[in-house]
């Protein structure tokens, strides 16, 4: 009886030390220990951002382990944007990247709730849940979204990403949850121009919301009321 | 009521293609598991492809194809109530080859379970699982109200339980398109509407090529009168979809911000342009409707059968429309600047449908003719006789 009451013992613990660290390792960036009182946000002062420039672009590939391929097929997280005022011929040039909605589109339509918005604003895609069905990717105004065609290799340990599955700019969360701006505003930085500028909405003396308070700011397709948690300078 | 015998040549045939297009789409599937969406026509522009296209029409076809059971059970006219079984079943079948595609077509197809027990009530798509699987049950148990004798006094119970809840069910489908906010050619309610009525017109045509299939294949006689009012009242549904499909383009042409896009597709689309007005408009509505309905040609069943062709094929083009040509039209991020960028802002999306990709959805109408293949031989879906004169006359008179 004592035997197979420790071999019964033995087994359970022997099933949860193999079972222990996949759960750790996989626990995806849930909002345990993230405060809704805080709400990330970017500021693009277009005024300040050149055309031709990628360095964020570069940053955010290397950050995310992205390839940094051009083909239709290929994931961009952001992407710099050329424009041309149609009358005046104005000209700007600006990275557009996941807007992180108060009101995601992205979430509302996720059939399988893997979209998600953690309570500090972040949008993010759960690859544990994410079925690939790319509803999210028709919703998404700002097109910001990629999905995986192909299999990956070299992944980042802390950017989850898998084929058949869904995936967008984190706002770098793996560097913000450890109290680092994300990697497009300090290339941004690295190369002296500081059009982006990162930090908490919700704190009115933050960097950033005095930058917005002073110099206003508007957000892509304001008409659709989604209250994005990037915004823009210039446009 | 009775089976079909299994060894008509035909019969065969159509087996054998439905089981090579089967064996087709579950190699697709396989290749797009292991190398990935890439072996598709879809990128990040194109989401949806031509597997959406089928899996979209089959979903509102099998809706639609519930009709002539509601016109029999829900609506009581004796005259279609032999003809309702069929109605139910091939509802069942369309439906399934409809949602095995958009279920092969996953990025993750083999976390299905996952989609069956994580649900986001906000979502159209969750509440549409619902929905399909509902309409399994709810049509289930209204064939067998129609099967079975001793439960048949319930027919008319389920078959208005039916009846609503495929209404509903498409409204879903549609609103699947309508609650897209982001893209210029849907966020509209008509879409809902339109989609309901688009089922109907798809759902008769395939009853009509299925009953004339089903009769030829075995001998059965069908009279010139069952075809002439199946065929009268698809003319007649053909034509409410044109409607639909004319008000929803006419609504958005008012919207200067959906000019563009309307352009694209009515006028300057290419492919989609042609697919519109020569697909949809004149090959799957205008045409059918004067073989439906000219006195030459009423209730013949070749005639019939190539305008039921016709309208499936309409229907197909539609579809392709609908769900490719507003994803080719660029989102537009900043109304008055022209755009470029390395992720294909400001320009058209080039899609061309791989071959993998077709046999995923050509897959869906394989397994939807299998399974009215199987029906058609095992269950009692037909009765003996569909002559004029076996039928009741009474009340079916238009």
């Amino acid at each position: 009886m004592n035997g197979r009451r420790a071999f019964l013992g033995a087994a359970a613990a022997l099933g949860g030390v193999a079972v222990a660290p996949g759960l750790l390792l996989f626990e995806p960036a849930r909002a345990e220990g993230v405060s809704s009182e805080v709400r990330w946000g970017m500021l693009v002062d277009t005024t300040r951002c050149v055309e031709g420039c990628t360095a964020c672009v570069s940053a955010c590939n290397k950050e995310n382990g992205l390839s940094g391929g051009t083909r239709p097929t290929d994931s961009q997280w952001i992407r710099k944007i050329e424009l041309r005022e149609k009358t005046i011929g104005r000209t700007l040039s600006l990275p557009v990247m996941c807007q992180h909605c108060a009101e995601p589109p992205c979430v509302d339509v996720c059939p399988t709730g893997a979209s998600f918005k953690r309570a500090d604003g972040i949008v993010l895609v759960d690859r544990h849940i994410c079925i690939g069905c790319r509803y999210c990717m028709m919703a998404c105004p700002y097109k910001a979204r990629s999905f995986v065609h192909q299999p990956l290799t070299d992944q980042k340990p802390d950017v989850p990403r898998g084929q058949g599955c869904v995936e967008s700019c984190t706002l770098c969360v793996q560097r913000v949850d450890r109290g680092a701006q994300p990697a497009c505003v300090e290339a941004c930085k690295a190369e002296g121009r500081e059009a982006l500028l990162f930090g908490d909405l919700n704190d009115p003396q933050s960097a950033i919301a005095r930058r917005m308070r002073e110099a206003g700011a508007k957000q892509i397709r304001a008409d659709l009321q989604l209250d994005t948690g990037v915004r823009y300078q210039g446009i | 009521m009775r089976e079909i015998e299994g060894r008509s040549r035909g019969w065969w045939a159509l087996f054998a293609l439905a089981a090579a297009l089967l064996a087709a789409m579950l190699g697709a599937w396989h290749l797009m598991e292991t190398r990935g969406h890439i072996v598709s026509g879809m990128d990040n522009q194109v989401v949806w492809g031509l597997p959406h296209v089928f899996a979209v029409f089959l979903i509102l076809a099998a809706s639609g194809v519930l009709n002539v059971a509601s016109v029999a059970s829900a609506f009581g006219k004796h005259f279609y109530k032999p003809l309702a079984p069929l109605s139910g079943w091939l509802a069942i079948v369309l439906l399934a080859g409809g949602l095995a595609v958009l279920g092969l077509d996953l990025g993750r197809s083999d976390r299905l379970i996952v989609a069956m027990t994580h649900f986001n009530f906000k979502s159209i798509f969750a509440w549409n699982m619902f929905l399909y699987s509902g309409f399994f049950a709810i049509v289930a148990l209204y064939l067998w109200t129609l099967l079975d004798r001793s439960v048949g006094r319930h027919a008319t119970l389920a078959g208005r339980a039916a009846f609503v809840w495929r209404l509903v069910l498409t409204t879903g489908t549609g609103s699947i398109f309508g609650f897209l906010i982001a893209r210029d050619a849907y966020a509209s309610a008509l879409l809902a509407p339109t989609f309901i009525v688009l089922s109907i017109a798809y759902g008769m045509a395939i009853y009509l090529l299925a009953l004339i299939g089903a009769c030829a294949g075995t001998g059965r006689p069908l009279g010139r009168e069952v075809i002439g009012r199946i065929g009268g009242l698809l003319g007649w549904f053909v034509l409410a979809a044109l409607y639909f499909v004319a008000v929803f383009h006419l609504t958005n042409l008012y919207l200067a911000k959906q000019a563009g896009v309307e352009r694209f597709l009515l006028l300057d689309g290419g492919v989609y342009t042609r697919l519109f007005w020569v697909g949809q408009v004149l090959l799957g509505s205008v045409l059918p409707l004067v073989i439906l309905w000219s006195p030459a040609t009423r209730g013949r069943r070749g005639a019939a059968a190539l305008a039921a062709s016709l309208v499936v094929l309409g229907g197909l083009a539609q579809m392709y429309v609908t769900v490719i040509g507003a994803q080719a039209w660029p989102l537009d991020l900043f109304p008055g600047y022209e755009a470029h960028s390395s992720f294909f802002d400001g320009v058209l999306h080039p899609y061309a449908p791989s071959l993998p990709e077709a046999a995923l959805a050509l897959g869906g109408i394989a397994i939807a003719l299998l399974g009215a293949l199987l029906g058609v031989k095992f269950l009692r879906l037909l009765p003996a006789s569909l002559a004029d004169e076996a039928l009741d006359p009474g009340d079916g008179a238009h």
